[in-house]
C-alpha cells in the first residue's frame, strides 16, 4: 500500500463519529486555551492525561493533536485583541495584528490568522503523511546509539542553542533529568532518588510537573507582578471578511510561512516561537511596503499564524516515526501514547497503523473543524477574553490540581506540585526556559536507555557512540548547536537568539 | 572574549543562589547513586552511572553559575508582590492538609477563594462557598462522569447519598 491508501484508511478511521466527537472536542479545548492567557495546550494535554486513562487510545489522541493544533489557532485572537499573547506561538501575531485591531481592522487580522492556519495546517498535514514514510524506513536503520545521538541534539536544541543564555537553558536542561531519575531504573529494577518513599518510586508524574511549572508558576508569576498590563479587549468592528487586496497580500505569506514552519518543526529545532520570528522576518523583508511593518501590516499575521500550524504540524514528524519530542506539547503527547502502552516510532506504523493514519488523517478533518469554529464563532472565543482574572486563575488552579489529585491522590503529589510549582515561579522570573524541563524528564529515562543499550552491545566501548555515520553528525550537530550560539553571545551577537528563544509549548 | 564590565561590584545574588541548589543537587544524587550496587554487565554502565555523570553536570553548571554571578554583577529585577503569592502558596497547602479528611470539594474551593484572594477578589465570605459549589460540580461531573478517583469527603458523601436516595 502506498501513503495515499494508507491515507484513505485513516480518514475511514477518522469519519467514525466517535472520533469526530474526540477530534470536535479537542479542537473546541484546544481552541478556547490558546484564546485563554495563562494555559497552553502542553498544559491542557497534561491534564487531560489522567481523565482518558479509561478511555479509547486512539480517540484520546486524536483529541490531543485537536488541541495542539487548535491551541496555534485560539492564540492569534488573544494576541490580536488583547495584545497579550495567548501562548508562546503569538508573540511575534500581537506585533502587527494588535495595531490592525486598533486600526478597526481586527476583523480582516482575525479571517487572515485563520485562513492562513487552515492553509498551513492542511498543506502541512499532507507534508507530513508524504515525509513520514521515508522518515520511517530511514528510522528503521537507526541502532541505539544513533538514537541517543539523536536525543542529545534535541536536548541540545531545546535548552541552549535559542534564548538569551546556554547556561540557564542548560540548568533547566539538568534539572528535568535529574527529576528523572527518580523512580525505579528501568533496566535493572534498582530504585534511584527515592529516599525510601514509595510514591517516588514510580518517578515523578509528568502531568504533576507540567500542571506545577505551566498553572501554578503562571498564576504565581501573573499574582507577583506589581506592574498590571493594560488589558483592553478590542471589540471587532467592521466586516470580519477579507477584501481582494488582504487577500492578494495574504496568500503569499501563508505559502512562505508553512515553508518555514513545517521542517523547523519537524527537525529538532526548537519550537514554533522560532518558526513565526523566521516568517516575520522574512515577510518584513520580503514586503513591498516594509515601512507598514510595525503599524498593522496584514502580511506580519498572516507568515506568522502559517508559520505556527505548520511548525504544529511539522512537529509530529519526529513525535511519530521516531518518538522524538521536540516541544513541551509533543513531550507530553508522548507521554500520552506511552500512558496506553504505545511507542511512537517505525515500528507503531508497522503494528498500528489504522491508529497512525487515522490519527493523521483526523488532523485534516480538525483543521476543517477549526477553520469553522475560528471564523463565523469568533465571537464566542471573544467573550472568553472578558473572564475576570481572578475567577480565571482561581479555575485554572481548581483544574490544574484536579489533573494531579486524579492522577494520584496523595500528600506526596500535591507537595510536589506545590514545589515544583514555586520553582517554575521562579524560574520565571529570573529568566530560565521551562520547556527543557519537561523535555528533559521525559526524554531523559530514553536516553538513558538507548545509551546503555549501545553500550551493552559494544560491551562497554565508548568509541561505539561515534562509529555509525549518523550517530557521529548527530553528534557533531549537537556540538555545534551547543558552542556556536555559546562564540556568538561572547561576541554579544546573543540578541537574535534570545530574540527567538523557545517558550513553553 | 571581551569580558562585560561588571555594572556593581557585588554579585547576583539570584545566580549564587542557583548556583548553592545545583551543587547540593549534585551532592545527593551523588551520595545516592554511591548506594546503589555497580551491576554494569556487559555494557559497563549500571544504574549509578548515569546519574554520576547528571550529578557531574550540575557541579559543573553550578560552578559556571557562581563565576557568572560575580561576573556580570547584579542583575535589576521588577519588584514581586509578596501578598497573593503567599495567598496562592496558601490555598495550596490548604488544599494538601485538607484533602484527605475535608474530600475535595472543600479543600479545592478554599483554593479557589484563595487564588481569588491573590487576585483581588478579597471578599472571602462570598468567594468561599462559591469556590466549594463550584469544586462540588467539578467533582460530579469527573467523579461521576468520567469514573475519576476524587477523595471524598463528608459533603461529597452527603451528595452522593442524597444523589442514591433518589430513583435515578
Amino acid at each position: 500500500m502506498n501513503t495515499f491508501d494508507f491515507l484513505m484508511q485513516g480518514l475511514s478511521v477518522a469519519l467514525d463519529p466517535a472520533m469526530l466527537l474526540y477530534a470536535l472536542i479537542g479542537v473546541t479545548l484546544g481552541t478556547a486555551v490558546g484564546v485563554l492567557p495563562g494555559i497552553g495546550p502542553a498544559l491542557t494535554v497534561a491534564l487531560l492525561l489522567p481523565v482518558t486513562y479509561g478511555l479509547d487510545p486512539a480517540g484520546s489522541l486524536i483529541m490531543f493533536a485537536g488541541i495542539y493544533y487548535g491551541g496555534m489557532y485560539g492564540g492569534s485572537t488573544t494576541s490580536i485583541l488583547l495584545n497579550t499573547p495567548g501562548e508562546s506561538a503569538s508573540i511575534v501575531t500581537a506585533l502587527e495584528g494588535n495595531k490592525m485591531a486598533r486600526a478597526g481592522r481586527g476583523g480582516p487580522a482575525l479571517a487572515t490568522a485563520a485562513i492562513g492556519s487552515f492553509v498551513a495546517g492542511l498543506v502541512a498535514t499532507i507534508l507530513l503523511a508524504l515525509v513520514a514514510p521515508t522518515v520511517v524506513k530511514l528510522a528503521l536503520v537507526f541502532g541505539p546509539r544513533d538514537y541517543f545521538a539523536l536525543m542529545v541534539l534535541a536536548f541540545v536544541t531545546v535548552s541552549s542553542a535559542f534564548g538569551d543564555s546556554a547556561r540557564k537553558g542548560l540548568i533547566s536542561l539538568f534539572v528535568g533529568l535529574s527529576l528523572a531519575l527518580v523512580g525505579i531504573d528501568q533496566l535493572t529494577g534498582q530504585a534511584r532518588l527515592s529516599f525510601g518513599v514509595p510514591q517516588l518510586l514510580d518517578g515523578v508524574e509528568v502531568t504533576t510537573l507540567a500542571v506545577a511549572l505551566f498553572a501554578v508558576g503562571e498564576a504565581l508569576f501573573i499574582a507577583g507582578r506589581r506592574s498590571a498590563a493594560d488589558d483592553q479587549v478590542i471589540a471587532v468592528k467592521g466586516s470580519v471578511w477579507m477584501t481582494a487586496r488582504d487577500w492578494s497580500r495574504s496568500w503569499k505569506p501563508w505559502l512562505r510561512g508553512t515553508a518555514i514552519g513545517f521542517p523547523i518543526g519537524a527537525m529538532p529545532a526548537g519550537g514554533a516561537d522560532i518558526a513565526t520570528f523566521l516568517s516575520y522576518a522574512a515577510e518584513k523583508r520580503a514586503s513591498p511596503h516594509p515601512e507598514e511593518f510595525g503599524h498593522g501590516a496584514i502580511e506580519g499575521v498572516a507568515g506568522p499564524e502559517a508559520a505556527n500550524n505548520a511548525s504544529a504540524a511539522g512537529t509530529l514528524v519526529p513525535l511519530l516515526t521516531l518518538g522524538l519530542p521536540t516541544t513541551a506539547t509533543a513531550a507530553i503527547m508522548l507521554a500520552g501514547f506511552q500512558q496506553f502502552g504505545l511507542q511512537p516510532g517505525p515500528l507503531l506504523f508497522a503494528t498500528n497503523p489504522q491508529l497512525v493514519w487515522g490519527l493523521i488523517a483526523s488532523l485534516l478533518i480538525a483543521n476543517l473543524m477549526l477553520l469553522v469554529l475560528n471564523l463565523p464563532l469568533i465571537g464566542l472565543w471573544v467573550r472568553l477574553l472578558t473572564i475576570p482574572r481572578p475567577w480565571l486563575y482561581a479555575g485554572i488552579l481548581v483544574f490544574a490540581t484536579l489533573g494531579t489529585i486524579g492522577a494520584n491522590p496523595s500528600p506526596v503529589e500535591l507537595s510536589m506540585l506545590l514545589i515544583f510549582g514555586v520553582m517554575g515561579y521562579g524560574m520565571r522570573l529570573y529568566g530560565y526556559p521551562i520547556a527543557p524541563v519537561v523535555v528533559g524528564l521525559i526524554l531523559g529515562p530514553m536516553a538513558e536507555q538507548q545509551l546503555r543499550r549501545a553500550l551493552s552491545i559494544s560491551q562497554g566501548d565508548l568509541t561505539t557512540l561515534v562509529a555509525s555515520p549518523v550517530a557521529a553528525t548527530l553528534l557533531a550537530l549537537a556540538a555545534l548547536a551547543l558552542i556556536v550560539p555559546l562564540i556568538l553571545r561572547a561576541r554579544g551577537k546573543g540578541a537574535v537568539l534570545s530574540q527567538l528563544a523557545s517558550d513553553e509549548d | 572574549m571581551t569580558r562585560p564590565a561588571p555594572r556593581t561590584r557585588r554579585p547576583d545574588g539570584a545566580t549564587l543562589i542557583v548556583a548553592l541548589i545545583l551543587a547540593a543537587v549534585a551532592v545527593v544524587i551523588w551520595r545516592d547513586a554511591a548506594r546503589l550496587p555497580q551491576a554494569g554487565g556487559y555494557a559497563g554502565v549500571g544504574p549509578a552511572d548515569v546519574p554520576r555523570w547528571i550529578a557531574l553536570g550540575l557541579g559543573a553548571l553550578s560552578l559556571w553559575s557562581a563565576v557568572e554571578a560575580f561576573r556580570q554583577g547584579r542583575a535589576a529585577r521588577e519588584p514581586q508582590n509578596t501578598g497573593p503569592i503567599l495567598w496562592i502558596v496558601g490555598g495550596l497547602a490548604a488544599q494538601l492538609a485538607l484533602l484527605a479528611t475535608a474530600g475535595f470539594s472543600i479543600a479545592t474551593g478554599l483554593l479557589f477563594a484563595a487564588t481569588a484572594r491573590a487576585f483581588g477578589k478579597r471578599n472571602l465570605a462570598l468567594t468561599v462557598p462559591l469556590g466549594i459549589a463550584f469544586a462540588l460540580m467539578v467533582y460530579l461531573v469527573f467523579a461521576g462522569l468520567l469514573q475519576l478517583a476524587l477523595p471524598a469527603g463528608p459533603l461529597e458523601r452527603l451528595v452522593w447519598s442524597l444523589l442514591r436516595g433518589a430513583p435515578e
